[in-house]
């Protein structure tokens, strides 16, 4: 009887997620349809032009998907060199000792700070150091935003990347030892090529949060709709136009912006797609 | 466990001692809750007189800075007691929706705020700050820019406009001046909430704007007045139509107001023609249904959303607008508004006696 109620609550529990998810897309694509319709698929997602001059409305989402693109791939360039000493230190070279938990738990701490903390870190410190190095005139901009994204996504990077390296089995490595092998080969040899789904799995999961960050974005890259001509331009993202002009938008403007919602929610979910291809691919290696 | 209960009690009482607090009033009737949605620009203002008013009537007002766009939306919705904005509802909207009404609360400005090391004093002309802004003059030395600020010592830098990223009211009081005074301006991108302007960065919201300028050397960009003045960032004096370069005050912002204002009191004062008067200032309005039953609302809210703009239109809540850098409305705004608001109606019957 027990086993019946349990079966039966399980159930329940697992098909709320597909259903939540499939609602989501309904909803999305529903309410998007106007757009697509109006301008055409295609020419939506490759037409540069965001403009509201009344009834000649042109909104296309090509600057936004550029400025999504450009932040995420920038912050997790960024984020690389910081995430993988770190979950070495951690997983490897320190595994155990007192001082790699104390810095894995500093790092999971960085997770924890909201986003508008980030923001206002970047506008006040960061965005005046951009300014004062010359790097641009006006501090806000793609490279301002990847900068502060790419620490915010450190401790994602970094602990699960950690929790793989430790899990790179001793006999591997104590052979490699016995072969003579110095610890940077180890690291080279075995560690990564054994974790190496692992770690790739991690900055997979780190880029979905890249992806979908709003506020710092909205608070350091300018908010221009157009597509930025270098990394220190301003540009616009995808979530962060949504965010600023959702609030006045009706009509055509409001269904674009739901359009650019769809666009994003297929992106993030293309990319996890590739993500679990990877590692089944690095699995069978 | 002794003292958890009675600090559990204490709150409790404290808790009640609130609730009836807040349903002292003149006796007439229940504290209402009201819930308004809207401007930004206003806000400053409005912070202080609903705090006034619920000491005089025990009501609560709670009010979201959402933005023009968004407040009328709201109302439209049907799910707020009024909306705020600063762009009075055009009359294809107005066919949209329930009939309205519009009143006026108080009169603002909208500053051209700047960051220039060493500059106190800056004078632009109309048509200067539509170039700017369209991106045609790019450098702080420009020769029109030098020509107008003879004392002035004007850096040989790039200058970077900042404009808002959200839809805006502010943006359409600045838009609507400058569609006023630049035949290229009206022609290449006119006047409204949101506009594709060319060139610099956008930030969202007044305040949001405001940072900017104060963070970025070589910024220029326009803010609600209130919000340049508690950032502490210098403005420019704009030239009027009568040629005078003037700042914004209480003063020069009245006097804009000097002109005709219909009946509905939807009207735009900016460019005004008037002696000394603010060219960029702007009236913001409360707009409410004129059918007050709707979305289940009883009659005693009717009755406390118009207590509510009666107070605003008082000598009493007006006095208040100077002291956070608004103006108070002129004689004539303040009749047609206590006439508008007499014929607003619940189940059909006038409200206001």
């Amino acid at each position: 009887m027990n086993d019946k109620l349990y079966k039966v609550l399980l159930f329940a529990a697992a098909l709320i997620m597909p259903i939540v998810c499939g609602g989501v897309i309904y909803a999305l694509v529903t309410d998007a349809y106007e757009a697509f319709e109006h301008f055409g698929f295609f020419r939506f997602l490759t037409s540069s032009e965001w403009s509201y001059t009344e009834g000649a409305e042109q909104y296309g989402a090509l600057p936004f998907i550029t400025g999504t693109l450009m932040t995420t791939l920038l912050a997790l360039i960024f984020c690389i060199p910081f995430s993988l000493p770190v979950a070495l230190f951690v997983g490897e070279y320190f595994k155990g000792t007192r001082i790699a938990a104390i810095l894995s738990t500093v790092t999971d701490l960085l997770a924890g700070i909201p986003s508008i903390i980030y923001g206002l870190w970047g506008f006040y410190t960061l965005r005046p150091l951009i300014m004062a190095f010359n790097i641009s005139p006006q501090g806000s901009g793609i490279l301002t935003a990847s900068l502060v994204l790419a620490i915010m996504i450190v401790p994602y990077a970094a602990s699960l990347s950690a929790e793989f390296i430790k899990m790179v089995p001793n006999d591997l490595k104590e052979s490699a030892y016995s072969l003579g092998a110095t610890r940077a080969e180890v690291i080279h040899k075995v560690v990564f090529p054994v974790a190496g789904s692992g770690i790739f799995s991690s900055y997979i999961l780190a880029i979905g949060r890249a992806l979908g960050e709003t506020m710092t974005v909205t608070m350091l890259i300018g908010n221009t709709n157009n597509i930025p001509d270098s990394i220190t331009s301003t540009g616009n993202s995808m979530a962060s136009i949504i965010a600023n002009q959702f609030g006045e938008a009706d009509d055509l403007r409001l269904s674009s912006l739901i359009a650019i919602g769809l666009i994003l929610f297929l992106i993030t979910a293309f990319i996890n797609l590739i993500g679990k291809i990877m590692i089944k691919r690095a699995r069978i290696v | 466990m002794r003292k958890i209960f009675s600090s559990v009690m204490t709150l409790a009482i404290a808790l009640a001692m609130a609730a009836c607090g807040s349903n002292t009033n003149n006796g007439s009737r229940k504290a209402q809750e009201l819930s308004g949605a809207g401007a930004t620009f206003p806000l400053p203002f409005y912070n202080v007189v609903f705090e006034q008013f619920g000491q005089v009537n025990g009501d609560q007002v709670a009010y979201g800075g959402i933005g023009s766009g968004g407040g009328v939306r709201n109302l439209r919705d049907k799910i707020v007691d009024f909306a705020g904005s600063d762009a009075f509802l055009t009359d294809k909207e107005m066919a949209e929706m329930a009939p309205v009404v519009h009143v006026p609360t108080c009169m603002g400005a909208v500053v051209v705020a700047y960051n220039l090391d060493g500059v106190k004093e800056l004078k632009l002309s109309g048509e200067i700050i539509a170039d700017i802004f369209a991106g045609e003059i790019k450098m702080w030395n420009d020769e029109r820019l030098a020509t107008l600020n003879p004392d002035v010592k004007l850096p040989a830098e790039s200058i970077i406009p900042v404009y808002r990223s959200d839809g805006s009211g502010t943006t359409f009081v600045f838009t609507d001046y400058l569609t006023k005074v630049s035949q290229m301006w009206a022609s290449k991108y006119g006047a409204g909430k949101s506009v594709n302007f060319p060139s610099g960065q956008a930030a969202k919201g007044n305040p949001g704007v405001a940072g900017v300028i104060k963070q970025t050397k070589n910024t220029i960009g326009y803010v609600g007045s209130e919000y340049a003045f508690a950032q502490k960032i210098p403005y420019a004096s704009v030239e009027n139509q009568r040629g005078e370069f003037v700042l914004p005050s209480s003063a020069t912002i009245s006097a804009a107001a000097a002109g005709d204002i219909p009946a509905d009191t939807r009207c735009s004062i900016t460019n005004s023609d008037a002696a000394g008067a603010y060219p960029i200032s702007t009236f913001t309005w409360m707009i409410i249904y004129k059918e007050q039953n709707y979305s289940d609302r009883t009659k005693e809210q009717a009755i406390a959303t118009l207590d509510l703009l009666k107070y605003i239109l008082s000598d009493e809540a007006q006095s208040i607008t100077s002291e956070v850098h608004y103006a108070p409305l002129p004689a004539k705004a303040k009749e047609l508004s206590i006439t508008n608001l007499k014929s607003i109606t619940y189940d059909g019957v006038a409200v206001l006696q």
